[in-house]
């Protein structure tokens, strides 16, 4: 009966491959703990922003573990390192995946890694758990993306800096890292202040390789640029550790919040840590949430995550613990998962993707997250946030309410018409 | 004075209140009333001096509410100058309001004061709310409190509050700015107040107003009056001919002096860059260079260094946080030893049995590089280290109004010239750099008239590395200190060596240098990317020709 329900939702094609996998799932997922595999780089470039993700998603499965696990099982976590290194992320996952045989993996942060784990995970039709913004244009079904899609982050930011409030900004500085996320944000971003009336002469856009540990041109050209013309914004897809000789290096040459706003897309209190803020005041970030956001949801989470953090010693947390917008995302998204994986009663891959349409989490961030019903994405509020002196975030702007994801953005010309479902059939 | 104001002019001073249509000639006659007695009162408060305190309804207002009404607030209490509105400003901007049934408060640490009277509050009300200020509100609250300073009895208070005002200036403090230009004794400062106003006037409806506004700002030093000119230049914003020409003069004069900042700003960031690569180079100069060992765990050194760095930091924060500025002082020595310590041991324990064979040093010296970087990881943990820059390394030097030299980058230049300075004196005027020559140039010979030639290696190998340490503790202060920090330096290292010429250490500095400067050349053309590729390709093209490097040794080597 339940295997006529599940044909009933799925494609034929997607079922027919779907019924054979869990055949051979079932056989070894009666006993033992739920394995959970964790992918995030612990060393190299990215190492800043994505090892406290992993302490994250330990935390959230000790709380479940806690509380006698889920289906009466315990989880355990599978723990890998990447090391920054975008194909060695696609290697781990195939470890994970049918070495490990984890029942679903969170990780990667960069959407260089996303992509090149992608079709390990399309191929085996495992679930990938991702916590980060990014750029859109992608909707796997192997795919929970619950970070934000760019309507859900980057255009209500630079909306935000064409406000009166945000400065009424009329020149934009898209500066990036070089790669697939910078390039393609910029590319939407680019298209939407067109749409806005916004001149090419006026938008300059410039990129720096990973790692890049030098902004005094940088700077120089910003500097310059703001000079010639009518107030400038500079937009901020830097991603990992160039971040922080970049605001240094800001906030060295005196470029005030007051002059020239930055906004950064990457940068949350985590990457702030060891940054001397006080030169930065006024610089913006947008996310999904703030530690500084006040409500009972978050003040439980910043309260757990700093007992965990004291509990197991985590680097720098356990002196001052912090909290970011992707390990809301992350333990939003694992709770989820658990919920679903309750609800279905398996941790069989097609059976919880369906259990998390729909499903909903007391999120942090104040609201209550939704997993949409069909793009994979959650629904989100979007929060704009200027940096203040003890590095944390004052919070000047925000959506009326939750905004649904759009990761086909309408910005892109050949994107219309598509819609926002994953292509079931595409699976192999 | 006041004729010089138009009735639209009036009217968007007045704020929004005068913008209903109907009324706007009523309310125009009636605002222009208000103030030339606002104004009035003005000039009587500049003479009579600030007294009265600002009222605690004011202060609610300012600090409460949406941005355009708390900035009409505010507009109202700068006209009025209360003596409490000051310290109000100060602490609006320092996130040190907050908000309780309708009343601000000063809350600094554990005093509370009430933010209209001065008096000290026993404890905040329950319930009190934190005021937020986003940018807007900043920039109007640090123009309002320099448009006050300008009035200020300190001749330096006034002249910093001119700089801050430079683009902060707006019709509405126009009345404020021709009251400081009138009181101005100081020529030098009213001729600042004169460009402040003419930035203002250059918008103003008279003609001839905005034409000698034009005339005025050829003069200005800022690169905010290019924005302004550029502005006004626009297409459909200034319409007469005349005036036209005059901005365009302006500007061209305007651009040319702004052009010398931007050309010694490229030219510092390359001399910077070059300091770095200097630094980075010279270690390798005394090991590659002068002892021929190819020492790939180099990077691995300066790493070291900055690790050392790091923990001197925190000894410094737990033991004596009083004196944490000076720790950078006492982490020179300590880097410089720990590297060198540490090159000691791989000289005396792998590198001295493996002379003259360049391909087994190689690898041996790449297997040091990746066990000495486990070992950090191992020990420090795989993420990067936070490495505070002391306060004094923090913020720059305003040289020009668009150029300012970050203090961190000068110290490095400056310490760059030292440690360049200290290995040419110990090399060409000591025994041990007597030695060292000695020995690199003829082996035999130095040991036959009985120098230890053992020692000497090891001596010189530690001075390499220890060097290298001293470019670790610099690297700290401008980049990330992290396990594989060496790692993005060893190629530039090798590469200013080898083009510098091996064995050479003018050679190493013109070779440092000249890659710095033409580095930040291509990279302010092409992007950071693309130059780091032309960079390299012009490397190997120049070394294809010239494989003995900008300076050869001149000597009876068969090779050179």
């Amino acid at each position: 009966m339940k295997r006529r329900d599940l044909i009933a939702t799925l494609p034929a094609a997607a079922a027919a491959t779907s019924l054979g996998g869990l055949t051979s799932l079932s056989a070894w997922a009666q006993q033992g703990p739920i394995k959970v595999g964790v992918l995030h780089s612990l060393s190299g470039t990215m190492a800043i922003s994505e090892t406290v993700l992993k302490d994250t998603v330990l935390m959230a499965i000790d709380e479940v573990n806690a509380k006698g696990g889920v289906l009466g099982r315990k989880l355990e976590a599978v723990v890998v390192d990447p090391a920054s290194n975008w194909p060695l992320f696609a290697e781990k996952a195939k470890q994970l995946i049918s070495q490990d045989k984890v029942a679903a993996v969170f990780g990667c942060w960069t959407s260089v890694s996303r992509k090149s784990v992608l079709p390990v995970f399309e191929q085996s039709n495992a679930l990938l758990f991702y916590p980060v913004q990014y750029e859109g244009e992608e909707l796997s079904a192997n795919v929970f993306y619950t970070g934000a899609a760019p309507n859900q982050q980057a255009i209500p930011a630079v909306e935000y800096l064409m406000s009166k409030d945000g400065g009424s900004a009329k020149r934009w500085v898209l500066l990036g890292t070089d790669y697939v996320y910078p390039r393609t944000t910029n590319k939407i971003l680019r298209a939407f202040l067109k749409a806005k009336g916004v001149a090419d002469a006026d938008i300059m856009e410039e990129y720096t390789p990973f790692g890049h540990s030098d902004y005094q041109t940088i700077i120089a050209k910003i500097k310059r640029f703001a000079g010639e013309g009518k107030k400038t914004a500079v937009v901020s897809t830097i991603n990992g550790d160039s971040n922080v000789p970049f605001y240094k290096e800001l906030g060295n040459q005196g470029l005030k919040a007051t002059d020239v706003p930055v906004v950064a897309f990457s940068v949350g209190e985590e990457e702030l840590r060891g940054v001397d803020t006080k030169p930065l005041v006024g610089h913006l970030a947008a996310w999904n949430y703030f530690m500084s956001i006040k409500n009972p949801a978050n003040d439980e989470f910043i309260k757990k995550w700093s007992a965990y953090a004291k509990a197991k010693g985590v680097a720098g947390h356990k002196d001052r613990p912090l909290t970011n917008d992707p390990m809301e995302a992350t333990y939003i998204g694992f709770n989820m998962w658990v919920q679903a994986v309750a609800k279905a009663k398996s941790t069989d891959v097609d059976k919880v993707r369906t259990a998390m349409y729909g499903q909903t989490f007391k999120a942090p961030s104040g609201i209550t997250s939704t997993m949409d019903p069909k793009n994979h994405h959650l629904h989100k509020s979007v929060f704009i946030g200027e940096i203040k002196a003890d590095g944390q975030f004052n919070v000047v702007w925000k959506t009326p309410g939750p905004v649904v994801a759009d990761p086909w953005s309408d910005y892109i010309a050949e994107n219309k018409g598509k819609k926002n479902e994953p292509v079931m059939a595409a699976k192999k | 004075m006041f004729r010089c104001f138009s009735l639209p002019r009036l009217r968007a001073w007045a704020g929004p209140r005068a913008s209903a249509q109907g009324f706007a000639r009523t309310w125009a006659w009636a605002c222009a009333w208000a103030f030339v007695l606002a104004l009035a009162s003005l000039l009587l408060a500049l003479t009579s001096g600030p007294a009265h305190a600002l009222p605690a309804e004011l202060a609610a207002r300012i600090a409460a509410g949406d941005s355009d009404s708390r900035l009409a607030a505010l507009a109202e209490a700068v006209q009025r100058r209360d003596a409490s509105l000051q310290p109000f400003l100060k602490a609006l901007l320092a996130d040190e309001v907050k908000l309780a049934g309708g009343r601000a408060y000063l809350v600094q640490g554990d005093t509370v004061r009430d933010a209209s009277s001065g008096a000290a509050v026993a404890a905040l009300p329950e319930g009190a709310e934190d005021v937020v200020n986003n940018n807007r509100m900043r920039r109007e609250f640090e123009a309002a409190l320099a448009a006050m300073k300008l009035f200020s009895a300190d001749r330096r208070e006034r002249a910093a509050a001119i700089v801050e005002l430079k683009d902060g200036t707006d019709e509405a403090k126009l009345p404020l700015i021709e009251a400081a230009e009138a009181q101005e004794k100081d020529p030098e400062l009213r001729t600042q107040i004169a460009l402040l106003k003419a930035g203002v006037l250059v918008s103003a409806s008279d003609r001839g107003k905005r034409l000698a506004a034009a005339a005025l700002l050829t003069g200005s030093p800022q690169p905010a009056t290019r924005a302004l000119l550029l502005e006004r230049l626009a297409p459909g914003a200034e319409t007469d001919p005349e005036v036209r020409a005059a901005l365009q003069a302006a500007l061209a004069t305007v651009e040319q002096r702004l052009a010398w900042g931007d050309r010694a700003g490229v030219l510092f960031s390359g001399i910077s860059l070059g300091s770095i690569l200097l630094l980075v180079a010279l270690g390798l100069a005394i090991t590659y260079g002068l002892m021929g060992v190819i020492n790939m765990a180099h990077g691995e050194l300066m790493m070291i260094g900055a690790y050392a760095t790091y923990v001197v930091q925190n000894l410094f924060r737990t033991h004596w946080p009083g004196a944490f500025d000076a720790y950078l002082v006492a982490a020179i020595p300590v880097s410089f030893l720990a590297a060198a310590l540490v090159g000691a041991a791989m000289e005396r324990s792998v590198i001295r049995w493996l002379y003259g064979r360049p391909l087994e040093t190689l690898l041996a010296t790449w297997g040091i590089s990746l066990i000495l970087m486990q070992s950090v990881r191992s020990l420090f943990g795989a993420q990067n280290v936070a490495v505070e820059n002391p306060s004094w390394l923090s913020g720059g030097l305003a040289v020009l109004p668009n150029l300012t030299l970050p203090y961190n980058r000068l110290a490095i230049l400056v310490f760059a010239a030292l440690v360049l300075a200290g290995m040419a004196l110990l090399i060409a005027r000591t025994r041990l750099g007597l030695f060292v020559r000695g020995v690199t140039q003829n082996r035999q010979m130095a040991a036959c008239v009985g120098v230890p030639t053992a020692r000497v290696d090891t001596l010189a190998f530690a001075l390499g590395s220890g060097i290298a340490g001293l470019a670790g503790c610099a690297l700290s202060q401008v980049g990330n200190v992290g396990p594989d920090l060496g790692q993005g330096y060893i190629v530039d290292a090798f590469m200013v060596v080898v083009l510098g010429g091996v064995g050479q250490l003018a050679g190493t500095v013109y070779a440092a240098l000249g890659l710095g400067v033409i580095g930040k050349l291509l990279e302010g053309w092409q992007g950071a990317v693309l130059a780091k590729i032309i960079v390299l390709v012009m490397i190997v093209a120049f070394i294809q020709k010239r494989p003995q490097g900008l300076f050869a040794l001149k000597g009876r080597n068969v090779e050179a």
